[in-house]
C-alpha cells in the first residue's frame, strides 16, 4: 500500500478540536510543513502536544500564532512569547509537564498503558491533584497516558513501506509520539527505497501516511 | 577569571574520569570548558545525545538541548527523548549541574517558575535534579543583591532536597544531614562576606580556600 499523500489529502484528516501530537526539540526535528498545512487549513480548538512551545513564528508557535490552540501541553514555553502572553490573556491553556514525564505519559499510551509512577514533581507544584503512591518506601506520582488523535513526525529518513530512522538530533520525540496516536503522518527529511531491518527505529504499522514524495511530486 | 568562569572552573573539579554528566543552560554549560585534560568526561544532552562535543560549524542538525548548534563525540550516540530520561530519571547519569533562582539549606531547589511574572517552564530540570546522583546547583551567590541560598525556597520547587553541592562565585557549600556546610571560601571575599550574603544557616567548620581559581584551562 502506497502510504504517501498530498497537501490536500493531509488537510481532509484535520478536524476542530483534534489532539495533536507535535515531534520535535525546540523545531529540531519539527514537522515544518505539515505545521504550515495545518494553518492554512484554518483548524481552531486544538490541543497540542509537544515538548516546547517552539518559536515565535517556528514550530508549534506558527499554530499559536494563528490562535488556533486552545491547549497547549509541553515542558517548557520560555523560548516563545507569544505562549506567555497568550496565556496571561486566558486565550490559551498551557499545561507544563516535566519534560521526562511527558515523553513517558505518551510512550505509556501507545504501550497501552494507563500511566506511569515517577518520583519526578514529588513534593512541588506537578503533584497537585495527583494520586502519590508508596513502592518500597519511595513516593511516586501516578501520571496518566497521553494519546493524541493525529501525530505529526519529522526529522525521519522514510523507506517505501513507511519504516523511518531518524536523523541526529531529530529523534527526539518523533518515535515515541509514532506510537501514540490514531493517525501518524510523517514528513520525511529524506526518503530511500528500504532502510536496513537492522537500522529501523520506527517500524512501518506504525505510519499511516508519507508526506510529499511519491505521490506529491 | 570572572565571576562566571570561577563558578565552572570550581565545578569542574567534581568530575571524575568516565563520569556521565548533564549540563544546565548557562553557567553549566561553560564547565565543559574546564575539565582537565587527564580526566574523560561524557556529556549527555537531554534532547538526545550521549557524547555532546561543541558547535564545530559543520553542516548538519544537531543541537544541545538549548536548541544551539553542537556536535557529537566520537563514540556517541543519538537516542530518543524516553530513552534520554532513562538516563536522567532512572539513576545512569553521574552528575548534573544546573542553575536555580533559590536553593535552600535542605538541598531542595526553585528554578522553573516566578508565579505571575516568569513561567519558562521546568523542562528536563525536575526529572534531572529527581534522578542524577550528585546534583550540583551552580550559580551566582545572590542575584542583583537579592539572596538566593535561603533556609527554606519561597518559590515552587523544582525539587524538594535534592541538592548535594552548592557552588558560587564567593564559595563552595554542601548539603548534608545535619545542614548546609561552608566548605571553601573564595579568598577575595572573607567567611563574614558569604555569612551576609546567605540567608540559610552555614555551618562553619574547618574552612578552605576556594580551589579551581588558578585554572586558566580554554578561558
Amino acid at each position: 500500500m502506497d502510504k504517501h499523500i498530498d497537501a490536500l489529502m493531509f488537510k481532509s484528516l484535520l478536524k476542530d478540536g483534534m489532539v495533536i501530537h507535535v515531534g520535535g526539540f525546540l523545531t529540531n526535528g519539527s514537522p515544518e510543513r505539515l505545521i504550515d498545512l495545518v494553518v492554512e487549513s484554518g483548524v481552531k480548538d486544538l490541543t497540542i502536544i509537544c515538548n516546547d512551545g517552539g518559536y515565535e513564528g517556528n514550530g508549534v508557535g506558527k499554530m499559536i500564532n494563528h490562535h488556533q490552540v486552545k491547549k497547549l501541553i509541553a515542558s517548557h514555553i520560555g523560548t516563545n512569547p507569544d505562549v506567555g502572553r497568550l496565556m496571561n490573556e486566558a486565550s490559551l491553556e498551557v499545561e507544563l509537564v516535566p519534560q521526562g514525564t511527558l515523553v513517558e505519559r505518551i510512550r505509556a499510551y501507545g504501550a497501552g498503558l494507563g500511566g506511569v509512577l515517577t518520583p519526578t514533581g514529588i513534593k512541588t507544584m506537578v503533584e497537585e491533584g495527583k494520586k502519590v503512591i508508596r513502592v518500597k518506601d519511595k513516593d511516586y506520582l501516578l501520571e496518566l497516558a497521553l494519546g493524541a488523535d493525529l501525530a505529526l513526525i519529522g526529522g525521519a529518513v522514510s523507506d517505501q513501506y513507511g519504516n523511518l530512522k531518524y536523523r541526529e538530533t531529530m529523534r527526539n520525540f518523533n518515535p515515541i509520539m509514532a506510537t501514540s496516536a490514531k493517525i501518524v503522518v510523517v514528513e520525511p527529511v529524506d526518503q530511500v527505497q528500504e532502510i536496513d531491518p537492522d537500522d529501523v527505529v520506527t517500524p512501518h504499522p506504525f505510519v499511516d501516511y508519507i508526506m510529499g514524495g511519491k505521490a506529491d511530486e | 577569571m570572572n565571576d562566571k568562569q570561577i563558578i565552572a572552573s570550581r565545578v569542574a573539579l567534581e568530575l571524575s574520569d568516565g563520569d556521565l554528566v548533564n549540563l544546565g543552560i548557562g553557567i553549566p554549560t561553560m564547565v565543559a570548558d574546564y575539565v582537565p585534560e587527564d580526566k574523560k568526561i561524557i556529556f549527555q544532552s537531554e534532547n538526545g545525545i550521549i557524547g555532546l562535543g561543541p558547535n564545530k560549524g559543520e553542516d548538519n542538525q544537531i543541537v544541545n538541548a538549548g536548541g544551539l548548534k553542537a556536535s557529537i563525540v566520537k563514540g556517541g550516540a543519538f537516542i530518543d527523548s524516553a530513552t534520554s530520561f532513562t538516563f536522567i530519571r532512572g539513576g545512569h547519569i553521574d552528575m548534573t549541574v544546573l542553575g536555580a533562582l533559590e536553593v535552600d539549606q535542605e538541598g531542595s531547589i526553585a528554578s522553573w517558575i516566578i508565579p505571575g511574572k516568569l513561567v519558562p517552564g521546568m523542562g528536563g530540570a525536575m526529572d534531572l535534579v529527581t534522578g542524577a546522583k550528585k546534583v550540583i546547583i551552580a550559580m551566582r551567590h545572590t542575584s542583583k543583591g537579592r539572596v538566593k541560598i535561603l533556609k527554606k525556597c519561597r518559590l515552587p520547587l523544582t525539587a524538594y532536597q535534592q541538592a548535594n553541592l552548592i557552588v558560587t562565585e564567593m564559595a563552595v557549600m554542601a548539603v548534608r544531614e545535619d545542614g548546609l556546610h561552608l566548605l571553601e571560601v573564595n579568598p577575595t571575599y572573607s567567611i563574614d562576606d558569604v555569612v551576609k550574603a546567605t540567608d540559610a544557616e552555614l555551618i562553619i567548620r574547618d574552612v578552605k580556600p576556594m580551589r579551581g581559581l588558578e585554572n586558566e584551562n580554554n578561558a
